[in-house]
């Protein structure tokens, strides 16, 4: 045995790791070290991704173009929608929650590369730092997250350049993470674990990672093309050398398709955690769900060119993407009718955490059910690239994911920092966000149906009034994050000790201190095969 | 009987829900009223779906809510395969429905006329003047529902930040783009810049304007009136901007129009 698995795990230069506050700031190999910077940081980068959301609604506000220059609200959508997805969404629910869990849920006492995960989170602040400096110096890309040429080959290089390095760092981030959780999973169980006695955010996020480590190389590949039509003046996507748009298209969403399920089906495995513990149940139907997983991975790799149903592809292709992705529907659906029956006959505890777990499902419910409408290729060819595609992923996206990211910190809390968090502040954040969320994505709907496309800064002064409600759910949701920042922040220092486990919950992060040590468990690692057994008999 | 009468309280409004078309804008083309008929279906699946795991989850949140001091678990149910197997069937059955209805709308739009059985494909003075590249590379957008050969011919090219529209039989050029009303109009598209889109929200369509790969798009409009013409796609800083107008007229006021606009008085 090395020193490495006997001892705290060392630092970059084998020196001791500090035990107290500043190992957060330093090159940590603790994966639960490395999990809660992962969590801090896509969390900053939340709060910069929020107040460019903030000036986009404020520029919208009114019909006209008044409040930013055009120039300047293009590289404020663009930078909104890169930092929300790569920067927040995917690092906290892959990065912060898997880093942080899925050791435990393994029974190991780290990631199977911990070297790498680190250097894996490193990766992250310096691409997030580049990306927002661009907009200060010379000017943010212009040309909105998808980067569609010709436009980003036309709009100003310098910002366009650095947010294909930021974009290609942070997709090297997540593959660096996704190969880690691979090996972890299938490699490092704890001996006489079996993969059908893993908690379900397990399974998620191995079709997570799966899912990462196929697509994410191509969407890397594609940018560096991109880059050298930039820089080299090649011609991969340059109509006037013989490039052709819309293979760009067909690359860029053979990630960024997947890449809707990276950001939500680590969210559907942490609500498979949350639920049963809160309600005193069994999740429901386990084997149905892991295989839905598998089939929602599967399918998610084929259904890509349903964001392309206006580009002009041929028909049999349209037919196909169409029938592909309504599938989608059906192991989704089981999951959130799984869920539903988790909760039946429970005893359910309506607290913070519950209540956006339940507010996930009434609002990715209705995004699933926009989904399938888009996904008929007559009724996208009406609202593609309008405010309903807007309504529609910010249902998703945020209806879905950031509400189980809020509802898993408001579960985790207690085992990360020791303390609970308060339960009335928790219930106020709620109350803003879910009216905010509502009040701010409902109404686009409508706009989109009616007329107004996405990414402008000018619209038909008809829409003022419901642009006017969406704005002001947008500063609800502003607000919201005041009560959870002075709760996260004054229950850490003043909070009620929560104990080693204040939910008595049976999965293995729960069976140790809290915070837990150095390596996890004070003894051996506990072999879970109940991960939900509510309600059971003792184990003997 | 409650349950029974509940499922069909919610099938019910949802079919009403989803008779109310008050939330889309007028109907201008052949596909509006297609589009709408499809949008209705969707929108009264999605409504009674929705109702129904909103009612099973509020129905659970208070008649299985904990009350203080319980500490005891709920039933140890671990699953149920039938039930399982209905709740996979259920939307199966229904995405299927989805699909192949949607599929039929789509055909009834024109969208799965091939190319080359196209009326306006006919003219290959057009397609060479559109572009170098083979007939047989142009991407089509919807096709029409009528099947006739398209009455009007209309050349758009966009750029950064305007549509411009030639009627190669009258050369005229034009900022809006004007047609008859109730006769089978043809767009070939080209882009000078960037990507563009073609969205006209009356008509329910749209089609990308792609810089070296020529597009065509078919419609025919049934309701005179000025409709706004709206680019769809991210196109530069003044892509909000980037509107005109599409007129339709009259078939006398549409005449009247080329004549009075056509630079040429022996042509009109």
């Amino acid at each position: 045995m090395t020193t490495t698995t006997s001892s705290p795990s060392p630092g970059l230069f084998d020196g001791p790791e500090p035990e107290d506050w500043r190992r957060y700031f330093g090159f940590s190999l603790d994966h639960k070290v490395i999990g809660i910077q992962y969590l801090v940081t896509s969390f900053f980068f939340y709060l910069v991704g929020g107040v460019l959301a903030g000036m986009i609604r404020t520029e919208l506000t009114t019909p006209i173009s008044d409040f930013l220059s055009r120039e300047a609200y293009n590289e404020v959508l663009t930078l909104h929608g890169t930092i929300m997805i790569f920067l927040w969404i995917v690092p906290v629910v892959n990065g912060a929650f898997g880093n942080y869990l899925v050791p435990f849920y393994v029974g190991a006492r780290d990631m199977a590369f911990p070297r790498l995960n680190a250097i894996a989170f490193w990766l992250i602040p310096p691409a997030g730092v580049m990306l927002i400096t661009s907009y200060f110096i010379g000017g943010a890309s212009q040309s909105g997250w998808t980067a569609y040429p010709p436009l980003s080959l036309t709009t100003p290089a310098a910002g366009q350049l650095v947010w294909i390095f930021s974009v290609i760092l942070l997709g090297g981030s997540s593959i660096l993470g996704g190969i880690n959780f691979i090996a972890t999973i299938l490699k490092l169980r704890r001996p006489g674990l079996k993969l059908m006695e893993l908690p379900m955010y397990c399974w998620a996020m191995l079709g997570t990672s799966i899912l990462v480590v196929l697509s994410t190389p191509v969407l890397a590949g594609t940018l560096i093309l991109l880059a050298f039509d930039i820089v080299a003046h090649t011609g991969f996507f340059n109509p006037g050398q013989g490039g052709n748009v819309v293979v760009y298209q067909h690359l860029f969403w053979f990630y960024s398709h997947p890449a809707v399920y990276i950001m939500v089906l680590p969210a559907f495995g942490l609500v498979s955690e949350i639920l049963p513990v809160h309600s005193r149940k069994p999740l429901f139907g386990y084997t149905t769900m892991v295989y839905s997983i598998l089939a929602i991975v599967f399918l998610g790799l084929i259904v890509w060119a349903h964001h392309m149903f206006t580009s002009g592809t041929p028909p049999w292709m349209r037919l196909f993407f169409t029938i592909a992705t309504s599938f989608i529907a059906v192991p989704t659906g089981i999951k959130f009718f799984n869920w539903l029956a988790t909760l039946w006959g429970g005893r359910i505890a309506l607290n913070s955490a519950m209540l956006f777990a339940c507010a996930f499902i009434v609002n990715f419910v209705l995004g699933g059910i926009t989904g399938v409408a888009l996904a008929q290729v007559p009724f996208d060819i009406h609202v593609h690239d309008t405010y309903f595609v807007v309504a529609h992923f910010h249902y998703i996206v945020y209806g879905g994911t950031v509400f189980v990211i809020f509802s898993s910190i408001y579960h985790w809390y207690p085992k990360f920092t020791g303390k609970m968090l308060d339960e009335r502040l928790g219930l106020l954040h709620f109350a803003l966000t879910f009216i905010g969320f509502n009040l701010c994505f409902g109404p686009q709907h409508w706009l989109g149906i009616n007329g107004m496309p996405r990414r402008v800064a000018e619209y038909d002064p008809q829409f003022t009034l419901l642009n006017q409600i969406s704005s002001v759910g947008a500063l609800l949701m502003a607000l919201s994050t005041l009560p959870f920042l002075y709760n996260v922040i004054a229950s850490y220092f003043k909070g009620k000790v929560a104990g080693d486990n204040p939910w008595r919950a049976l999965t293995s992060e729960w069976l140790t201190s809290s915070p837990p040590p150095v390596e996890n468990w004070h003894g051996p690692a506990p072999h879970v095969r109940h991960p939900y057994g509510y309600g059971a008999e003792p184990q003997p | 009987m409650v349950v029974v009468s509940l499922v069909v309280a919610i099938i019910l409004i949802g079919l009403w829900v989803g008779s109310d078309s008050s939330l889309l804008p007028v109907q201008a083309s052949l596909n509006a009223p297609l589009y709408d008929q499809l949008f209705r279906v969707l929108y009264s699946i999605g409504t009674i779906l929705f109702l129904g795991v909103f009612g099973v989850l509020i129905y659970s949140l208070i008649r299985f809510r904990r009350r203080a001091g319980d500490v005891s678990d709920g039933a140890a149910t671990e699953g149920n395969l039938p039930l399982e197997i209905v709740w996979t069937a259920i939307p199966a059955v229904v995405v299927l429905f989805v699909g192949l209805y949607s599929y039929n709308i789509y055909d009834r739009m024109g969208g799965m006329t091939s190319l080359g059985d196209h009326g306006g494909m006919h003219s290959m003075e057009a397609m060479t003047a559109m572009d170098q590249r083979p007939a047989g590379e142009v991407w089509g957008g919807i096709g029409t529902a009528t099947g006739l050969t398209p009455a009007t011919t209309v050349d758009v090219t966009a750029m950064q930040f305007a549509f411009i529209f030639s009627y190669p039989s009258s050369n005229i050029i034009s900022g809006e783009l004007h047609v008859p009303v109730g006769q089978p109009v043809e767009l070939h598209m080209k882009a000078n810049d960037v990507i563009h889109a073609f969205w006209v929200p009356q008509f329910r369509l749209k089609q990308d304007i792609i810089p070296g790969q020529p597009t065509v798009l078919a419609f025919t409009p049934t309701r005179e009136g000025t409709y706004p013409i709206i680019c769809a796609e991210l196109c530069g800083p003044y892509h909000g901007g980037m509107r005109t107008s599409v007129v339709v007229h009259g078939q006398d006021a549409y005449e009247q129009w080329l004549k009075q606009n056509s630079p040429d008085p022996v042509a009109a």
